[in-house]
């Protein structure tokens, strides 16, 4: 199989170090916790605990993302309207009087993303767990993807937080940011954490060679 | 395989470190807490969310879904959601949320109505929603239950429930000009409104409620009058035209007035929501205070035209009650038409009177009553149809004694009681020249003519005999009486120069008196001589010594 070594690190004993790239014999001690020789970051053979800590940033992160999408994200208040938008019924107001450009990306940002981030770990997580061996360059492009992408979600927090903090001209125009925007922002937060806690390097190790 | 070990030589060894904590059960902690905080979020959002209401319109006329708003003393506490048409297709029903701090003001018997520009006989009002659209006001009453579905006014209410005052409720036969917003009057004042006016259910009448407000509701009294003060009370009956205002606005757009009599005036306060009968007019309503009033037919054989249900009953002047009701009765055999007349009589208004003079006590019995009744026909009491104006023709009935009438007597048997009746003045006078008629009827006018013209023939004659003998005295005596008065009057002239003052007999008359006098005083001077000496008579006169 070209380009997939059943070798890896792990099955020699060495350890690379996920920040400086640095390959170091740990030592196997449950007691001890083995440090990169060059930056002394912590060095894990695989993260430990790393699937059930994405599994539960992941879960936390699904469970807000439903107050995200049903509670009020902003408050808009001017002289002749006042508004309350939840992330759909503003992505609609914007879709209806016009901004389909600013409504697509509004809705590919705050919805799409996120939901495809929870789904893809929620993938990645499951066929790492079930040892799959299918797939395997193509998931890995997967979570780089989620990886990638992961920040981008936050563009309606900012643009939330920036106009609440800037429209508050009393009576003519304000801006209040709903209770959403803090689930919102914690499910984007919660995903990038998770799709830091989850180690790619899981992905490949049901091929693996084991060290004879 | 060594190549493998050279490098395996090459790769450093890590660094090796205490381990602090060893923990992985710690990460599901946040599950938990993403968990509770969507919980709080979620729970947050529901109790920070009012209640929703709905509340069906007959219209949807001005109201639009998340734009219009719903306004208590002007302030928004909700805005409208959804606008929908009712099953039965003949309501709007509008779904609102209210918001959380207003959520007490919605209640049972909370009121909603749609504010619009609204241009009334007596307000303008809801200007202000011709700038930034139509709302839903609501007026907040005192009950605390709960209530989620309304039905909308079509109309604001008169008078908020804040305002302090009482409503009572009237009972009217028609509804004049009165409507809703229609305003109370007391002596002239504005005090209060009317709220609502409703058809009986058996169509006989209506009631209406209506508020006074504080401090006026304290003039109502349980013995209160209310009368309508529509427009204007133009009569025309027995006593004449008659005019009658409440005041300019009235006339345009109708109200109550009311008042309470000042005999009552120390009566009991009336407690909200007294019923109270609405009468048609003042007069109406001050002449309904006899609450004691006796029944009696009175059987008239004359015509009752002109005379109207209604019509005074009137006592030398004074009314004491009132026609009811006129009828038509056939006599058995058909020989007569009898029209039977029913009174309203009011003793009360003759006790009163009497009552107030020496304070005896009246017969309040029925016995005493009609023993006093009795008496009174017995006296000639009657009734009598009378003419009330000789300009409409209207007509009343006078109760009064006729000495000269008829004997008859009250026949309690029947009910309501007969009072015995007299014919009309008119009547009577009708009859008497009926009578005079017939009496000229009966003279021998043919007769009489006869005999009248042989009188006249005689006369005739007489009268030519008589010019006969003016010819003759015309011919014969008129010359001869000429002659005679010329003579007459020569005659007459020479006595006139005769008697003239410078006429010789006169001058010789005077001269002769003259001498007269003379010698008469010449008898007097001898006759008082002799007096003195009655001895000269024979001595003759003494010459002096």
């Amino acid at each position: 199989m070209k380009g997939k070594s059943r070798l890896s690190a792990k099955s020699l004993g060495y350890c690379s170090c996920h920040v400086c790239g640095l390959v170091s014999r740990p030592d196997n001690d449950d007691d001890t916790i083995d440090l990169c020789p060059r930056c002394h970051t912590t060095l894990h053979m695989r993260k430990t605990g790393s699937i059930e800590r994405c599994w539960a940033l992941l879960l936390a992160s699904a469970i807000l993302y439903v107050p995200a999408n049903t509670l009020i994200m902003m408050e808009t208040g001017t002289l002749i309207s006042y508004r309350k938008d939840t992330i759909l019924s503003g992505v609609v107001h914007l879709w209806v009087s016009g901004s389909w450009f600013v409504a697509a990306i509004v809705f590919v940002a705050s919805i799409v993303v996120p939901l495809f981030k929870i789904i893809a770990l929620a993938l990645l997580l499951m066929s790492v767990q079930r040892r799959s061996r299918h797939w395997i360059p193509q998931r890995t492009r997967l979570y780089r993807l989620v990886e990638a992408v992961g920040r981008w979600s936050m563009l309606d927090i900012f643009v939330v937080t920036l106009l609440a903090a800037l429209v508050q001209i009393r009576s003519l125009a304000i801006v209040k940011a709903g209770p959403a925007a803090i689930a919102f922002g914690a499910v984007v937060v919660l995903t990038m954490l998770a799709a830091m806690a989850f180690d790619p390097r899981l992905i490949w190790d049901p091929i693996r060679k084991e060290k004879p | 395989m060594t190549d493998r070990h050279k490098e395996t030589e090459e790769i450093p060894e890590a660094v090796i470190e205490k381990r602090r904590f060893r923990s992985s059960q710690l990460i599901w902690l946040v599950p938990m807490i993403a968990l509770l905080i969507s919980l709080l979020l979620v729970v947050k959002h529901f109790i920070d969310k009012g209640p929703e209401i709905t509340i069906s319109f007959k219209t949807g006329e001005g109201i639009e879904a998340g734009k219009t708003k719903i306004k208590y003393k002007d302030v928004q506490i909700g805005l409208v959601k959804s606008i929908a048409i009712s099953e039965d297709r003949s309501r709007v029903n509008v779904t609102a949320a209210i918001f959380k701090h207003a959520s007490k003001l919605i209640a049972e018997d909370t009121r909603f109505w749609v504010v619009r520009a609204r241009i009334t006989g007596n307000s303008v009002s809801g200007l202000g929603t011709l700038m930034d659209g139509s709302y839903i006001g609501i007026d907040v009453g005192k009950s605390t239950k709960p209530c989620f579905s309304f039905e909308g006014l079509e109309r604001p209410p008169a008078v908020a429930m804040d305002v302090p005052g009482r409503e009572f409720i009237l009972h009217a036969a028609t509804i004049g000009s009165l409507d809703v917003g229609s305003q109370i009057f007391f002596r002239h004042l504005q005090v209060g409104e009317v709220l609502s006016s409703e058809l009986d259910k058996d169509g006989k009448g209506l009631t209406l409620k209506i508020f006074v407000r504080a401090p006026y509701d304290q003039y109502v009294k349980t013995s209160t009058l209310f009368w309508h003060a529509s427009g204007v009370d133009f009569t025309l009956d027995a006593n004449g035209f008659k005019f009658n205002t409440e005041s300019l606005l009235t006339i345009l757009l109708g109200g109550i007035s009311f008042v309470t009599p000042d005999d009552a005036s120390d009566a009991a306060l009336a407690p909200p929501n007294t019923e109270f009968t609405l009468f048609p007019s003042q007069e109406d309503a001050m002449k309904r205070r006899d609450t004691v009033f006796e029944h009696y037919t009175l059987v008239f054989r004359e015509s009752v035209r002109g005379l109207a249900v209604g019509a005074p009953v009137d006592l030398r002047g004074v009314t004491v009650g009132e026609v009811t009701r006129i009828n038509l009765e056939l006599d058995p055999g058909g020989r007569d038409i009898a029209m039977p007349v029913e009174i309203r009589f009011y003793p009360e208004r003759l006790h009163a009177r009497s009552r107030s003079k020496d304070k005896t006590q009246l017969p309040s019995s029925s016995t005493d009553s009609r023993k006093l009744l009795n008496a009174m026909v017995a006296k000639g009491f009657r009734a009598q149809i009378r003419s009330g104006s000789l300009l409409t023709g209207q007509q009343y009935i006078a109760l009064d004694f006729f000495p000269k009438a008829a004997p008859a007597r009250i026949d309690w048997s029947k009910k309501p009681p007969v009072l015995p009746t007299v014919a009309g003045s008119l009547e009577q006078f009708q009859a008497s020249l009926m009578q005079i008629v017939q009496k000229l009827e009966k003279l021998p006018l043919e007769e009489l003519a006869g005999d009248a013209r042989k009188t006249l023939q005689s006369l005739d004659a007489a009268l030519k005999n008589a010019e006969k003998l003016l010819n003759n005295i015309d011919s014969s005596i008129v010359p001869e009486a000429r002659k005679v008065l010329g003579e007459t009057a020569k005659t007459l002239e020479s006595a006139k120069q005769t008697l003239s003052a410078d006429a010789p007999l006169q001058t010789d008359l005077r001269n002769t008196l003259r001498e007269l006098g003379r010698a008469a005083q010449s008898l007097r001077t001898l006759s008082e001589y002799l007096e003195r000496n009655p001895e000269a008579l024979i001595h003759g006169k003494q010459e002096d010594k």
